[in-house]
């Protein structure tokens, strides 16, 4: 066993009553990929925090290079040799890429094009440094986080769930890249919950569960099904399968639709058509800010067009808000849980009602409480959502467990169309298979459903149709089962001549 | 070795909001007695006299009620409002409109004895402070002008309105010239509620408005999608709740209830209209909503307190001989105290242990 270039020996971190972290022994060593995988609180994100010096533990040792160090701030850590790569990225969108990172990087700005550029070719992060990175994609963006840290010289870099943004051919350069980094010398800390990544890429995988150590092992050697139980505690119920009958009649059809944004950077729509199906689900694959986000909003209501842009059941419904599209059954489920699908600081009782109340929760213009609090309940039942009651906060929920109560709000009302968008992203492996197999049971029941998502996997496992969004325009449909991973990949990159083209 | 850090609290705890109130409370008293030092005045004689005196007569509490009634509806009004992040500056303003409505009435049917007279002069001061507050509300929703900003500087233009009308069309022309309307009639004025004192039954209305407050922040569905939309504006829009509908709600009922405390004023302690109506009432509204928590029952209690202030003040001035810039002052350090100290309703002081390096 090498010597470990950190090592964390009992480290405890207690936010109130919660335990994020409890006596985590970790250890990381030079040159070694170590993936940490957990469930969503299960506190990962606690730990790297206190490695890059974010949170300081409530007790417990931390060693650096074999020494005992007290990592105080994020500026220490990098000062000791550690960079992270965050999820969300902090890049000037009107600067170049040259002088975003010389915003960290001390050095002239020919000097410095000289050192991108050479890291660029080492590691195989193609990047053209006078680029503006308004005009990068996030595989180009994320390339640049991860030159900025490289170019600090760090001993350690931790990457936070750095392939949720990308594409799957990005995803096997990034890794590349990292393998090129262990090659050096360097440790990689590789945090996701996607097990066949870890499988495919890592060393070590450190198991995290309930803010413990469950586990330390070597993941080539393990099935996603073994490490999975490690992760949960138990095994998944198998998914039942697809659709067996054929797709029932057209329920709702958006057409010639054109949408220009307010925001610049976000990609126009043009001439979107798609059509839903009752009995039939539709993936929206592609990496997102594609236009995913105006698209859902488009079907939503929140953004109105032209009556006919889009239309359910016959009726022209483009110019309705969501409210009025609600009280014709179709629902929605918004990527963002606090702060749109719910009101963080409201109880779930109050929170049922956001989206339900037109359906007897009023009583001329006065809130019926009771009723209210009753359908949270059954909310809560139905989706066996875990919280100390009906008077919880939503913000007091974890993101799985307020994510299944708006899927079960968004199903308490019997929807005919229902748009979801990223449903299980973020959510833990028992929270988002409960969230599929009920998307499948609402589609065997004759609902017509649209899901919008990145992960591939997912769409193949429960979609019937597939269309892709690339820089605002929208691939022909494409049915699961004639085309694969790889296919669809290229279509995310904008090659639509990729797909085997089967509209039906 | 230990050491005080804050950290969020895990829950909502029902008992911080008055805690952090009565916390505000005991800052203002320590400012106000290093004030009261700085004058060279005993402290204890000093916040005596201001927090004590007005209620050891009954005269001192007819005065304290008197101010309430004037605060009680302002800040009803402008809670509902600030819920819903629609920031009405301009109560003050609203209140003019109110008591300029109301004058006019009580001066076109002066001698009347209609018991009709008083509801319909608190009616049209209602609509002239809905009506001055929807000018801020029009131009918030069609062309996005901040609602600050404008309620704010409309005040101003209440102000020269008012200055206007009681040197010309509304002056008293027996009145030798002074820049105020006729006493109002007896049906022109709200009667008195504890004898002795001049406390009168806009106090009343206040109460009322208060129990309507607290029945609509608990029950409305309208006020649950203020409170939506106030929270978490991205859900009010993706619940479909119209924004443009929440600002209209939110300046109408706190431009209303402002226009019905001036009526309070003109048919109240004043008997006619003139240049000074109001000592700020409009913007001292705004720190009674916020220090009563935004909660109808808050506001009850927080106008009480805000009035004794006022009326404390004027006693301060006659038994300590300070001057009365004091009542605004304490105002303002009861407000600041509140700010600073409502950081306590989302987090908890703690003593930690500090890590062993």
């Amino acid at each position: 066993m090498t010597e470990p270039i950190l090592e964390l020996q009992g480290v405890t971190k207690i936010y109130g009553r919660t335990v994020a972290n409890d006596a985590v022994d970790f250890r990381v060593e030079p040159g070694r990929i170590h993936a940490v995988l957990g469930e969503n609180g299960a506190g990962k994100s606690t730990l790297m925090k206190i490695i890059y010096g974010v949170v300081k533990p409530d007790a417990g040792q931390v060693a650096w290079n074999g020494k005992a160090v007290d990592i105080t701030s994020p500026a220490h850590a990098r000062r000791l040799g550690i960079g992270m790569v965050f999820q969300h990225f902090s890049l000037f969108e009107t600067l170049t890429v040259t002088e975003n990172i010389s915003l960290a990087v001390p050095g002239r700005k020919q000097e410095l094009n000289a050192r991108i550029r050479a890291a660029s070719a080492r590691f195989g992060l193609d990047v053209e440094p006078d680029a503006r990175v308004h005009s990068l994609t996030v595989g180009e963006r994320q390339r640049i986080e991860i030159l900025r840290c490289i170019l600090q010289e760090p001993k350690l870099i931790i990457l936070d769930e750095p392939t949720s943004v990308l594409p799957p051919q990005g995803i096997a350069r990034l890794f590349e890249t990292l393998r090129a980094l262990a090659a050096e010398g360097i440790a990689v800390i590789f945090i996701s919950h996607k097990l066949d990544e870890i499988r495919a890429l890592c060393d070590t995988a450190t198991i995290m569960r309930a803010g413990r150590v469950v586990g330390v092992v070597d993941p080539r050697r393990e099935t996603s099904k073994s490490l999975t139980k490690l992760m949960i505690g138990r095994e998944v119920a198998a998914m039942k399968s697809r659709r067996s009958g054929p797709a029932g009649s057209e329920v709702l059809q958006v057409s010639d639709l054109d949408y220009i944004p307010e925001n610049p950077y976000a990609p126009r729509l043009e001439k979107l058509n798609l059509t839903l199906r009752a009995g039939d689900i539709l993936g929206i694959a592609g990496v997102s800010g594609n236009g995913q986000d105006a698209l859902t909003r488009v079907l939503s209501g929140e953004i109105t067009t032209d009556p006919d842009r889009v239309v359910m059941n016959g009726a022209a419904i483009g110019a309705k808000g969501p409210a009025a599209r609600r009280k014709l059954g179709l629902h929605f489920i918004p990527e963002e849980r606090l702060g749109r699908g719910a009101v963080p600081s409201h109880s779930l009782s109050q929170n049922a009602g956001l989206t339900t109340y037109h359906a007897g929760l009023l009583n001329s213009g006065f809130l019926r409480l009771g009723a209210r609090r009753a359908r949270a309940t059954a909310m809560i039942d139905a989706m066996d959502v875990r919280c100390s009651g009906p008077e919880a906060a939503a913000q007091s929920l974890s993101g799985g467990n307020l994510q299944k109560f708006i899927v079960s709000r968004e199903l308490a009302l019997g929807p005919k169309v229902l748009i979801a968008e990223q449903p299980t992203w973020g959510v833990d492996v028992g929270a988002a298979a409960a969230i599929r197999q009920c998307l499948l049971n609402l589609r065997d029941e004759g609902v017509a459903l649209l899901i919008v998502s990145e992960e591939l996997e997912e769409l193949m496992e429960v979609c019937d149709r597939i269309q892709v969004m690339f820089r605002g325009r929208l691939s022909p449909s494409i049915r699961v089962g004639e085309t694969d991973i790889e296919h669809i990949g290229l279509a995310m990159a904008g090659d639509f001549d990729e797909l085997a083209l089967t509209d039906d | 070795m230990t050491k005080l850090t804050l950290e969020p609290r895990s829950e909502a705890s029902a008992f911080a909001p008055v805690l952090v109130a009565a916390l505000a409370l005991v800052l203002t008293c320590i400012g106000g007695a290093v004030l009261f030092a700085i004058y060279g005045v005993s402290p204890i004689k000093g916040l005596h006299a201001v927090f004590v005196e007005p209620l050891l007569t009954t005269y001192g509490i007819g005065e304290v009620l008197l101010k309430m009634a004037p605060l009680l509806l302002i800040a009803q009004g402008l809670a509902i409002g600030f819920r819903a992040q629609v920031w009405n500056i301009g109560a003050e303003g609203q209140l003019i409109l109110g008591a300029i409505a109301a004058s006019i009435l009580a001066i076109q049917f002066d001698g009347t004895t209609s018991p009709l007279l008083l509801p319909a002069m608190v009616l049209a001061g209602m609509l002239a402070g809905m009506a001055w507050a929807a000018i801020a509300a029009a131009l918030r929703t069609q062309f996005n002008a901040n609602e600050i900003l404008v309620t704010f500087m409309l005040t101003n233009v209440a102000l020269q309105l008012l200055y206007y009308l009681v040197t010309g069309p509304l002056r008293d022309p027996m009145g030798f010239n002074f820049p105020q309307s006729i006493s109002f009639g007896q049906s022109a004025t709200f009667p008195l509620i504890v004898s002795g004192t001049r406390a009168n039954a806009s106090l009343l209305l206040g109460l009322g408005v208060t129990i309507v407050a607290w029945v609509f922040v608990r029950y409305s569905f309208a006020n649950y999608k203020l409170s939506v939309g106030g929270l978490a504006p991205g859900a009010a829009f993706y619940a479909g709740f119209s924004s443009k509908r929440a600002i209209w709600i939110a300046l109408l009922v706190s431009g209303g209830a402002a226009g019905m405390a001036g009526v309070g004023e003109v048919a109240g302690p004043l008997g006619q209209l003139q240049r000074n109506i109001s000592p700020g009432y409009g913007y001292a509204g705004i720190i009674v909503a916020v220090l009563g928590g935004l909660h109808p029952v808050g506001i009850l209690f927080a106008s009480a307190i805000m009035a004794l202030v006022y009326v404390g003040g004027d006693f301060a001035l006659l038994s300590v001989g300070v001057p009365d810039a004091v009542t605004g002052i304490l105002q303002g350090l009861l407000l600041i105290s509140y700010l600073a100290c409502s950081l306590l309703l989302t987090m908890r002081l703690r003593w930690a242990r500090e890590v062993p390096a």
